[in-house]
């Protein structure tokens, strides 16, 4: 008779690089089944956008994400052009969509180098994350940040591409073709990496849409979906894009880990492309409808309504949702779907018949991002109550006096329940 | 593969440092002795510049007390004073978005290129006046 035990993998452990945790069950050392659990690093970020005005919310909305902070902050902006109908400029679009381009780079090169990393492959993480620099670097000549760039505000962006600034691109374009395929080879046809990856974490074409995958887990099963073919933004209108699927390029589309690895690489190439027709189709003009802030505030203060941002990020589609009432500064609502929520719904799926070794690996497979995409928390509401800032404050020294008395109170009202899992 | 990784290897072998070696070239036996012995200055960073946004400068003699900065500001680093009519900025708070020099009426906010402003007192991170900007500022 066969006797399986569980085990968590996470919130803390040394293969992931944000809390979660998989409670996998096990015969031996196969997966028989697993269970999801986020719940460690909601931030309340949505909640914190309520008592701020929508400029400050830009702001906010980049630090949801380090790494696609661009992609959270153009769909943001875009909800709120879309609320407020604002117009942008040909040129900010363009440029938009280069900084888009650039953060999909900058995100696929730092997840190739991590997958390298939780395979054990570390000479090939060192040159994935040497890579990475040079996009790097040019996000920093171009934004003055290497992250939460700021370049995007509504009805435009706040700085321009400046010739040198173009030259420079252009110049990492061709680094790009020249020093990628070398990584690209050195994994991909390695046997030791190919027997780690292949028919590892797979996700069939069915099972894909079943479960609503995006982004590359989803093209990955050889699902033909990219938003930015589907229902271009920004400047993917002029500049058509084709999404990158496996069997295109390889035999078939078997949706194991190799493959997201692949669709990843390959729309780096693509990403290259696409930056290369943007610099050439650059057009003259204003790169911002109103440089004016104050009368941006105004029009804001009086839009009414709710606006829809939709875009393709680095990891899948990433959805906004945004409500301001006329008369007030703040925003009223607003709602982050992350793609990672759609994504981390197959990860049981993907767990099946896989081996414990491997348990990293395919929770890093879809590049996870935690932390953009836990926006709420429910809890068993034995204990509930709004719990202020003074309370808890109050309730912080109380525990200190008490721990000083030398008594150990054993929990407070209203965290009891927590503990418990 | 080992054909493909050995050019590699070899290549970083023979190139430079690509990390930037600050404050010290190679690990002295105590950091907190060597930073503070006058006679050997710390190896300098890596020069900033074009749109690099640093710790913010602030010409409190120029400020009209307006209030705008303190409206963008997503982390609320700007305390509005009512009694003088001025600000003083926390950098602590402060994300360097540099939304509130775009909007500053007078352009008394700019961005420097300051960026070692760690401490350990918060109270020196607060800016209260850094005086008239002496250069143009930047574009």
């Amino acid at each position: 008779m066969a006797t399986t035990y569980t085990i968590p993998v996470g919130p803390v452990h040394v293969g992931l690089k944000e809390p979660v945790t998989a409670w996998l069950e096990l015969d031996g050392e196969r997966i028989v089944s697993a269970r999801v659990r986020p719940g460690a690093i909601h931030r309340g970020i949505e909640f914190m956008a309520r008592e701020r005005n929508p400029i400050q919310v830009i702001y906010l909305s980049e630090r949801i994400c380090g790494i696609c902070s661009f992609s959270h902050v153009l769909c943001f902006i875009r909800a709120i052009e879309d609320l407020a109908s604002l117009s942008v400029p040909v040129r900010a679009q363009y440029i938009r969509t280069l900084v888009l381009e650039l953060e999909r780079i900058h995100s696929h090169l730092l997840w190739a180098g991590v997958a390298c990393y939780t395979i054990g492959f570390d000479s090939a993480f060192h040159l994935g994350m040497q890579m990475r620099e040079r996009v790097m670097d040019v996000l920093e000549l171009l934004s003055g940040n290497r992250v939460n760039y700021g370049v995007a505000t509504f009805g435009g962006v706040r700085w321009d591409v400046t010739p040198e600034l173009a030259k420079a691109v252009r110049e990492t374009i061709r680094y790009y073709r020249r020093e990628f395929a070398p990584f690209r080879e050195i994994v991909m046809e390695d046997p030791v990496a190919q027997a780690r990856m292949r028919n590892v974490g797979v996700l069939t074409r069915d099972d894909a849409v079943r479960y609503s995958a995006t982004g590359p887990t989803a093209r990955a099963s050889g699902l033909r979906v990219d938003i930015r073919q589907s229902s271009p933004y920004e400047a993917y209108a002029d500049i058509p894009v084709e999404p990158i699927v496996p069997q295109d390029y390889f035999d078939t589309a078997r949706g194991d880990v190799l493959d997201r690895f692949a669709v990843r690489v390959l729309e780096v190439y693509q990403a290259l492309d696409i930056m290369e027709k943007v610099l050439d189709g650059l057009p003259e003009g204003p790169f911002l409808a109103e440089p004016n802030l104050n009368k941006v505030l105004a029009s804001l203060k009086k839009a009414e309504g709710t606006g829809w941002g939709i875009i393709e990020a680095p990891r899948g589609d990433d959805t906004h949702i945004v409500r301001l009432k006329g008369g007030e500064d703040n925003v009223c609502w607003w709602k982050v779907r992350a793609p990672t929520y759609a994504n981390a719904v197959s990860w049981p799926v993907m767990f099946q018949g896989n081996e414990l070794a491997d348990a990293p690996l395919i929770i890093n497979s879809i590049d996870p991002c935690i932390s953009c995409m836990e926006r709420m928390m429910v809890t068993d509401g034995s204990n509930a109550g709004i719990v202020t800032k003074e309370d808890l404050l109050k309730r912080c020294r109380q525990k200190t006096f008490d721990l000083k008395a030398g008594k150990f109170p054993g929990g407070f009202n209203g965290f009891k329940g927590e503990t418990k899992r | 593969m080992i054909t493909r990784i050995l050019p590699q290897l070899w290549r970083q072998f023979c190139s430079r440092v690509v990390t930037n070696i600050f404050p010290a070239a190679h690990m002295p036996p105590s950091l907190t002795e060597a930073l503070s012995d006058p006679s050997s200055p710390p190896n300098p960073p890596v020069p900033v510049g074009g749109r690099f946004r640093g710790r913010l400068h602030y010409d409190r003699s120029k400020c009209i007390g307006c209030r705008l900065c303190v409206k963008v500001c997503p982390a609320n680093a700007t305390d509005y004073q009512a009694a003088e009519k001025k600000i003083v900025i926390h950098n602590d708070r402060c994300c360097f978005c540099a939304q509130c020099t775009e909007i500053c009426p007078v352009k008394c906010l700019t961005m420097s290129e300051t960026y070692m402003i760690s401490s350990y007192a918060r109270k020196e991170t607060i800016v209260t006046d850094s005086g008239p900007l002496s250069a143009e500022p930047k574009a």
